[in-house]
């Protein structure tokens, strides 16, 4: 029996396409090269929607319009869509400083601030190595059926745990959680020789690393490098 | 009790109970609410049981808890029947004297009546008292009457005779567009018009549907809801009977925060009671629809307030909110359509069906039908709930109804929609409250708290309260709202310790935007308006704050000092006994001294000293 | 423990996932606060994962996973009872007691709450000591009813 694909028609910053119903926006902007920035997005995870970096501006026709993220909004016909109006770089740039703010040391929080030309910083500097995307819980559930990560506690107060703080028989340290992980913790040993050549950073897959998480206790000292 | 299998098995029933009730001569309702527990009205019950007993009048006085008639501030309170006597902060010594002078010689015991403050007189009624003179008490009057652990009670004064009428004389669609008419609007805040959400889920494609409760009421400040389901739970079944006939759904959920153990308890009841009789289960009425309802409690999270929350909550979930792109009408619990409603709302629904859309669209302003419940609460001398037609302005409710301001200070702003609203400055007091008219002004009205702030209260203080109150309850998925709410509570704290700079104003209204327009759900959203309208009204105590790193309300712990006036001073000793940080020397007779350093400025000893010693400044 | 009375709560809630939250409760009001073996039986019962009720009984504020003491002190900290001078009744128990909210006294005999609203507004400040509700509270009657649990004396009233 052949499938039959619905279509839908929406306008992105001006221009006019035509999508497959059930995809997202941020689906549907990669489609045509429009790349908006993501922290907590990856491709083959269902979509979360935590860090609200995707934030676009979004108008049915009637006159107001609000802001949602690109990764889990669903398309729909006749849909307006801004991605880089100045209610969303606003928000972008400020979302961008609370990021850094939190996570300085966490590479992704410099790209995307340095994408969004953010300066300096206005609030007390802290220096949290998980910034709470829920890539690693959502790894770990969708696609190695580990079941072993999750969310614990709330608000400030939030954070990636096992249960009850200790590593379940599921678990069987697929380190696919590590390989997601934005926060992930590159260690550095400095050069010990002169004119030794380190190179760790950049041949990543090949280093043991750190989880950023506490729960999981330091890879690194357990196995010293 | 046999179960009721038919309307004219409940108009039967409904004789019975009257023609029972004719064997007293008199009722004594004693207000059973949470305030009125607090203030011994077991003992008060307990006091009224011997005494009858003692005076063999238990088989012609009936003894009863009643729901709770909304003058807290004078509780406990306890009306005598037929005559309607009111009597206010009444004490175990008086029951022997009620019991005597009022039930058995017909005469009022005069210093429990309530004194009106300009006119000296007392008053023996209630509804001429001020404070209930100008309320409409369309849904808390029955309080007064019924006995909330009782069916029979409601069935009395008519309950469930609007089920029977929808189930029988109505079509689903005909129930639908009666509450359109009506122009109700759920009272739960968001004011979203009841009959279109019925509408939009009885369109839904599904089979199986729901109806939910939302008795969260996580407002600080607000009690409204908790006095609906403590005091008359049966009319909150039938509301939800009604809505969920109309709308095909047979099984509903009340979801009640676990803080209200007694309005819990009383839901519990009213259940048991309502299965029994025949007006849950299957077959009710004997019309061929089926019905069930269970009681789901919170964990402590103002957040499951929340629609989508609340769902997920229900689900056995932690409380995190859910994208509204398809609203929960379409995909609710489980995925299925559900109709989530406040408290307030489903408790007009059956007044509704009983006097017609006409009726409760002649009540209230063009866009804000009907009634209206306010916990009207803080610095004001009459403090209790009160239920006014909407466009009522501020200035009746809190000065004609709430009597003014307590200890002659100035009333200064009154803050509406918890943290969802914002304050509106004494100057504003003529405003309508409506749906629409305080959110123009910078608040909202919100689910009805009505918090009365004087001069002795601090506006950045309120900010900052707000600000920390939603910081610990944001569930954290948010960027925007976890950390942004964290950083505009740290300004406030600096402001409010005298650290805030020329920057700060600027810094906290760009992170309040920004959190407002990013956050997914209400509770990041309307985060910043209580910060956002103390600054629109109140900037210059901001100001205060930041230049002269002063706190004129003498308010903010870190910028206020507590000392002892030498003149004034007697030695006593008493601030010394109770001070909990041992912060005070002095020896007995002489003149006594606060040691700043080590101040917790707890206040203690401001109040237990006599002699009016203790300043803050 | 063998958490023997876990399976009676579950029974009298039929085992039903929508009651987990009130589950719980009745578990904590059992144990005087959720032990993690209590928490592995309810999980394995209602079918849920380890992570899942990890989750939910650190997500929701009314539950302890660590033992709480004898007797429980409730303050409001609602609006209402916050602009009536909540504040200094917390400041004056956090002193006298020495604990922060969520802490139990070194003596295991007091644990001190702090909510966000208890719906007495119209009574603030507002205790709730042991299933008992006090109204009209200040920094002094709350520390005298503090004094008064010390001392071991029941039926406190203020």
């Amino acid at each position: 029996m052949e499938m039959k694909v619905e279509y839908v028609n929406l306008t992105i910053d001006g221009m006019s396409i035509e999508v497959e119903k059930g995809g997202t926006v941020l689906q549907a902007a990669r489609q045509v090269g429009i790349n908006i920035p993501t922290v907590c997005y990856m491709e083959n995870l269902s979509p979360y929607g935590g860090c609200r970096m995707c934030v676009v501006e979004i108008s049915n026709g009637d006159g107001r319009a609000s802001l949602d993220t690109s990764c889990t909004h669903k398309v729909s016909e006749g849909m307006m869509v801004q991605t880089q109006s100045p209610r969303v770089i606003r928000a972008r740039k400020m979302l961008a400083e609370l990021l850094l703010a939190s996570a300085p040391n966490v590479k992704i929080a410099q790209d995307i601030a340095a994408r969004m030309g953010i300066l300096k910083v206005r609030f007390p500097m802290e220096d949290n190595r998980c910034i709470l995307c829920g890539l690693c819980i959502r790894m770990c559930y969708e696609q190695m059926d580990g079941k072993a990560l999750g969310f614990s506690g709330r608000g400030v107060g939030r954070q990636v745990s096992m249960p009850f703080k200790v590593r379940p028989e599921s678990c069987r340290l697929c380190r696919g959680c590590d390989f997601v992980c934005p926060g992930l913790v590159i260690p550095c040993q400095g050069i010990k020789e002169p004119g030794e050549i380190c190179g760790r950073c950049v041949r990543v897959e090949e280093m043991a690393s750190c989880c950023s998480a506490p729960t999981f206790g330091c890879f690194c000292e357990r196995n010293p490098l | 009790m046999k179960k009721i299998r038919s309307v004219s098995d409940l108009e039967k029933w409904r004789e019975d109970i009257l023609a029972r009730q004719k064997q007293y001569k008199a009722i004594v309702a004693v207000c059973g609410g949470t305030g009125c527990q607090a203030y011994g009205c077991q003992k008060i019950k307990q006091a009224f049981q011997k005494e009858l007993k003692k005076k063999k009048l238990q088989d012609t006085v009936l003894l009863k808890y009643t729901g709770c008639p909304g003058f807290c501030e004078r509780g406990p309170l306890v009306t005598v029947y037929p005559r309607e006597i009111f009597y206010q902060r009444v004490k175990v010594e008086d029951i022997p004297l009620i019991v005597s002078e009022t039930i058995q010689g017909g005469r009022v015991v005069e210093h429990i009546l309530f004194e009106d403050p300009d006119a000296h007189r007392k008053i023996i009624n209630s509804k001429d008292i001020p404070f209930y003179k100008a309320q409409m008490r369309l849904l808390l009057s029955n309080n007064d009457l019924i006995d909330p652990t009782r069916i029979e009670d409601y069935v009395a004064i008519g309950g469930y005779q609007s089920l029977a009428k929808a189930l029988f004389e109505m079509e689903p669609d005909e129930i639908i567009g009666e509450i359109k008419e009506s122009g109700l609007k759920g009272r739960g805040g968001a004011g979203y018009p009841t009959g279109k959400k019925w509408e939009n889920c009885r369109r839904a494609p599904g089979d199986i549907k729901y109806v939910i409760c939302n008795c969260d009421e996580g407002d600080p400040g607000a009690f409204m809801d908790r006095c609906l389901l403590e005091g008359n739970p049966h009319s909150i079944l039938e509301g939800m009977l009604i809505g969920a006939y109309a709308i095909g759904a047979n099984e509903g959920f009340i979801y009640v925060r676990h803080e209200y153990p007694i309005a819990h308890k009383h839901a519990e009841i009213a259940i048991t009671q309502a299965r029994k009789a025949g007006f849950l289960g299957k077959n009710i009425l004997g019309s061929g629809f089926n019905f069930e309802v269970e009681i789901a409690k919170g964990g402590g999270a103002f957040v499951c307030g929340e629609s989508t929350a609340l769902i997920a909550s229900i689900e056995g979930m932690v409380g995190e909110p859910r994208s509204k792109q398809i609203h929960t009408v379409t995909q609710g619990l489980w995925g299925r359509p559900t109709n989530l409603n406040n408290v307030e709302t489903w408790a007009n629904v059956p007044l509704i069906i009983k006097q017609g859309s006409k009726w409760f669209s002649s009540i209230g302003t063009e866009k804000s039908k009907g009634t209206k419940i306010f916990s009207l609460v803080g610095k004001v001398k009459n403090t209790g709930l009160v239920e006014v037609p909407m466009g009522i302005t501020l200035k009746e409710i809190i000065f004609d109804i709430g009597g003014g301001p307590q200890n002659g200070k100035k009333i200064k702003a009154v803050q509406t929609g918890g943290p969802s609203g914002g304050c509106i400055p004494a100057s504003l007091f003529n405003l309508p409250v409506d749906f629409d008219s305080l959110t123009e002004a910078g608040s909202m009205m919100g689910s009805g708290g009505m918090i009365v702030m004087d001069e002795g209260s601090c506006m950045v203080d309120v900010a900052k309260y707000f600000v920390h109150f939603l910081k610990g309850e944001s569930c954290g998925k948010c960027l925007s709202c976890r950390e942004g709410l964290k950083r505009m509570g740290e300004i406030l704290d600096g402001i409010t310790e005298g650290k805030g700079n020329g920057e700060s104003i600027a810094l906290l209204e760009e992170l309040a935007v920004v959190v407002a327009d990013t956050s997914l759900c209400g509770l990041g959203k309307t985060a910043p308006n209580p910060v956002l309208s103390a600054l629109r009204y109140f900037r210059s105590e901001f100001e205060d704050h930041i230049i002269k790193k002063r706190c004129p309300a003498a308010v903010c712990a870190p910028l206020i000092q507590y000392s002892i006036l030498e003149e004034q001073c007697t030695g006593c000793g008493a601030c010394k006994k109770i001070c909990p940080a041992q912060a005070i020397e002095g020896e007995k007779k002489l003149r006594h001294r606060i040691q700043t350093a080590l101040c917790s400025k707890c206040g203690s000893c401001k109040d237990i000293c006599k002699a009016n010693a203790v300043m803050v400044q | 423990m063998d958490f023997k009375h876990v399976d009676t709560i579950i029974e009298k809630h039929q085992g039903k996932r929508t009651a987990l939250i009130s589950i719980l409760h009745d578990v904590q009001d059992e144990y005087n606060f959720l032990p993690e073996g209590a928490l592995q039986k309810v999980a394995s019962r209602l079918q849920m994962n380890a992570n899942d009720i990890y989750g939910v009984a650190t997500f929701y504020k009314a539950f302890s996973l660590t033992p709480r003491g004898e007797h429980t002190v409730t303050l409001c900290l609602g609006t209402a009872c916050h602009v009536r001078g909540g504040p200094n009744l917390l400041r004056a128990l956090k002193s006298h007691l020495r604990i922060e909210p969520g802490q139990t006294t070194a003596d295991g005999k007091i644990f001190l709450q702090a909510v966000n609203c208890l719906g007495v507004c119209a009574i603030g400040p507002v205790m709730f000591v042991d299933g008992t509700f006090h109204g009209g509270m200040n920094s002094v009657k709350a520390q005298r009813i503090v004094e008064r649990i010390k001392k071991g004396k029941a039926g406190v009233s203020a």
